[in-house]
């Protein structure tokens, strides 16, 4: 073949229209704007539902948002019960995971050696894989047991929230822990050997140095572990209970702060859904769509901790 | 400046109080390392500390009973046996009869001694029993355990049981039933485990009873002749015995509070104590069933199974394919931004929304295609969209998010030289992407896969909403079938309230667990195989 004709060819290719690679182009794109359309679904299919609830007669938002129970029997929605309880088992899941996820990073960023820390993650990473069921299974039949225990029988009921809470920070301790261990391992060396030369002791370079700097990556830590605390569903729905706590009026529910004992069982919004979509539900029904109304609660609390956690990143990440 | 500086001795004090602070810090954050090792522990022990121990199982017919009760019957129904309620009475009877062969305790042998003699058994002598003939016997001097069952039953003349013995009939003399010697003989000769019984004696123990239509109907699933031990067995303990659990206790309370155990079980009637291993064989191969002693994970395993291969051939070739297009095509156009954002935010809804999703769009919407009632082969009885292929897609989007994060990483792991080199001797782009960065990628993004798969696997709530059934018997025969997966069946067993089922959600729990490791061992022996370091 002659140098001549190779020239000439070269063009012809490239103007060639190339059917097939346009059509994989369109297909691939097509298969990333699915997950649009599964946002586009979840929003649609909630709001509409939950939209379909709130005009119903018996359905008003201000005592949805406002009353002291959650009978779907005597038409009373009141979404603040399961919301309360979803708080405690959230707060006490935190109390347990965040001190403990934050020491246990900063043993492994700060003090492990390297063997020790190829050692120990993965235990910790088969804690993260193990299934939440399983984990409502422990919460039933081994913290419970062990509160009453520790407690008295008489305190701590077969159902409460106290379990489920602690369990639930069991579970979210790998996720703190391993992404705190990786806002605390980004902060550059060079701090921590400025502050050793200046005298500092390891534990005032880890305590007083290297956490103020990772400080933007534990909070959006922090904030998606709460935000997988109050999604969490199968804990909540073993061992919490299986009736929202319900008051006759906030006066009732605020004696002796009865509406946050963890040693009762109540209900959150998750294990509610969990337990109402468990039975064979009519699609016209009230209970139906009062689903949706939680779920679109729910889905707006993790949505809204999701972007602050973002934002957090994004604002207060110091640049080295 | 209100700083100070201390010097000197108090300088050296200082620097000691901060290493001490320091040294108690690092034990503290020690311990919690420690702490979360020890947790997983307890977790572990705590389910397989539930997966076994003595179990007070109560029978309708205890299976000792029934098979001593069937021999002792036929020894009293032989031909010409005669029961005798005073043991002198039997001595003296069979001391005059040299056709006899009788039984008697050893005291009362003792005591007639003079004029009977003992049989001796070859393979040692019977306890607690003695087989004895009269002096005027001149022939039987031993026998051995097998020519003792014809001896007792059914043989007519002492030359059916040896054929060197006088053609004379055998007369049998045997204590009342219920006598101490009587039982032990049976024991000792025939054995009280019914496991251990030949099939034609099981199947007389059927006949005994149950009535003749039911046996009769068993006969017409499948002849007898095809039948095996193991399966007449199954059937006597299903119909005859009908064992229920009681109550169960724990293996650790079985190892070291026997004492307690045996007691309560005492306050139990008819109550047994058994060692139990829940999570046997049995146990894994057993479809569902409402009655603890039988129930099993083979519907939830093959459940689980469809449900997850569903989700395995949607979700992975979509998320590799969105993976591709937003490494490989993306221009960064705010289009491509909105996609970016959105699969980082859909990472963090609650798995439970996806059920909602799920339940709002695949049963409902799209209720006639997932029930398979628009291709004309569903399930009559689940033609509400409840169905395997629902659960599945449902479990698809939840795990789409994650494949693409940890597809998009293997891909962007792969050299832009390889890319290059490619593109500059004249390949298209998809023949670059499926020639070069794709086999490049693809241990990263298996193991990536092998992980989502694995989290979709041990997902239970979305499921519920998505409408798994509560009580299913039948294995699931495609897509188009009502489903159960193993997570729900652990959640549905842990709240029942006998003590029975929680030992069954252990085992299945250590089922769901071992389905786990094994993927997980897989996905990690694909990484260390095939990972390349560039």
């Amino acid at each position: 073949m002659s140098p001549h004709a190779s020239t000439e060819m070269a063009p012809d290719l490239r103007k060639q229209r190339r059917w097939g690679e346009t059509a994989i182009h369109a297909l691939l794109f097509l298969f990333a704007t699915l997950s649009i359309l599964t946002t586009a679904g979840i929003v649609i299919v909630l709001f509409s539902q939950a939209l379909r609830f709130f005009a119903r007669p018996e359905v008003n938002l201000w005592a949805f948002l406002t009353d002291s129970a959650w009978q779907p029997q005597i038409d009373r929605f009141g979404i603040m019960v399961l919301v309360i309880a979803t708080l405690i088992t959230s707060v006490i899941a935190m109390i347990v995971a965040i001190p403990l996820g934050m020491m246990i990073a900063i043993y492994l960023s700060e003090y492990a050696s390297p063997r020790t820390r190829n050692t120990l993650k993965p235990i910790l990473e088969v804690l993260a894989g193990i299934p939440t069921v399983v984990y409502g299974y422990f919460a039933l039949t081994f913290m419970t047991p062990l509160l009453q225990g520790l407690i008295g029988k008489d305190v701590v009921e077969i159902f409460n929230v106290a379990a489920a809470g602690i369990v639930i920070g069991i579970l979210i301790l790998p996720l703190v822990t391993s992404m705190a261990e990786d806002a605390l391992s980004a902060v550059p060396d060079l701090l921590r050997e400025a502050a050793y030369g200046l005298g500092a002791t390891r534990l005032e370079t880890a305590l007083k140095v290297v956490t103020p700097a990772a400080l933007s990556g534990l909070a959006a830590a922090f904030i998606v572990a709460v935000s997988r605390a109050i999604g969490e569903t199968m804990i909540v729905a073993i061992a919490a209970g299986a009736g929202p706590r319900n008051f006759d009026s906030w006066s009732d529910a605020f004696h002796n702060l009865a509406i946050f004992n963890p040693f009762k069982a109540a209900e959150t919004m998750t294990g509610h859904i969990v337990r109402i979509s468990g039975g064979d539900i009519s699609y016209e029904s009230i209970d139906y769509d009062s689903l949706f109304a939680i779920g679109l609660t729910l889905f707006l609390i993790t949505f809204a901790l999701n972007l602050i956690s973002r934002r957090v990143v994004k604002r207060f990440r110091e640049v080295y | 400046m209100t700083s100070y500086f201390p010097e000197g001795d108090e300088l050296q004090k200082f620097v000691k109080r901060r290493r001490q602070k320091g040294l108690i810090w690092r034990s503290l954050f020690l311990l919690a390392t420690t702490l979360g090792v020890i947790v997983l522990m307890v977790l572990l022990v705590t389910i397989i500390n539930d997966s076994m121990g003595y179990a007070a199982v109560a029978y309708k017919i205890a299976p000792d009973e029934l098979v001593v009760g069937f021999y002792r019957g036929m020894m009293l129904d032989a031909p010409r046996a005669q029961t005798y309620t005073d043991l002198d009475d039997l001595a003296r009877a069979l001391a005059g009869n040299p056709n006899a062969v009788g039984l008697l305790d050893p005291a009362a042998f003792q005591a007639h001694a003079d004029i009977l003699r003992q049989v001796q058994v070859a393979g040692g002598d019977l306890s607690g029993v003695v087989v004895a003939v009269s002096k005027d016997n001149d022939w039987v001097q031993n026998v051995t355990i097998l020519e003792l069952t014809p001896l007792f039953t059914v043989a007519e003349t002492w030359s059916d049981v040896r054929p060197g013995w006088p053609d004379a009939p055998v007369h049998r003399a045997l204590p009342e039933a219920g006598s101490p010697a009587l039982d032990a003989f049976v024991t000792q000769v025939y054995g009280d485990d019914p496991a251990e019984q030949p099939i034609e004696a099981l199947l007389a123990m059927l006949a005994q009873h149950r009535s003749a239509g039911a046996l009769r109907q068993f006969v017409a699933e499948k002849p007898l002749a095809l039948r095996t031990q193991e399966e007449v067995l199954a059937i006597l303990e299903e119909q005859v015995l009908e064992p229920t659990v009681v109550e169960t206790w724990s293996l650790y309370e079985s190892l070291f509070d026997r004492a307690a155990i045996k007691e309560a079980a005492a306050g139990m009637p008819d109550a047994h104590l058994e060692f139990r291993r829940w999570i046997t064989w049995d146990f894994i191969t057993s479809p569902q069933s409402s009655q603890p002693e039988y129930a099993g994970v083979r519907t939830a395993i093959l459940g689980s199974l469809w449900v997850v291969f569903i989700t395995l051939i949607f979700a992975v070739p979509v998320g590799i394919g969105a993976a591709i297009y937003l490494e490989e095509y993306g221009s960064g156009s705010w289009l491509d931004q909105l996609i970016e954002t959105n699969i980082n935010n859909l990472a963090g809804v609650p798995s439970i929304i996806y059920g909602m999703l799920g339940l709002a769009v695949f049963v409902r919407a799209l209720g006639p295609l997932t029930s398979g009632a628009i291709f004309g082969v569903g399930d009559p009885t689940t033609s509400n969209g409840r169905t395997i292929l629902s659960a599945g897609l449902t479990l698809g989007l939840l795990i789409l998010p994650i494949i693409i994060i940890n597809a998009r990483e293997a891909i962007r792991a792969v050299p832009q030289a390889f890319r290059e080199a490619s593109l500059g001797l004249g390949a298209t782009k998809w023949q670059t992407i499926w020639h070069h960065v794709l086999p490049n990628a693809i241990p990263g993004i298996l193991t990536g896969s092998i992980l989502a798969i694995s989290r979709a696997f041990g997902e239970t709530a979305p499921l519920i909403v998505v409408g798994a059934s509560t009580a299913i018997f039948l294995d699931p025969s495609g897509p188009f079938s009502k489903f159960t997966t193993l997570p729900i069946q652990i959640y549905q067993w842990t709240a029942r309230p006998q003590a029975a089922f929680q030992n069954l959600a252990a085992a299945a729990i250590i089922v769901l667990l071992a389905l786990l490791l094994a993927l997980n061992a897989f996905a990690i022996y694909l990484r260390n195989r095939y990972a390349v370091r560039y």
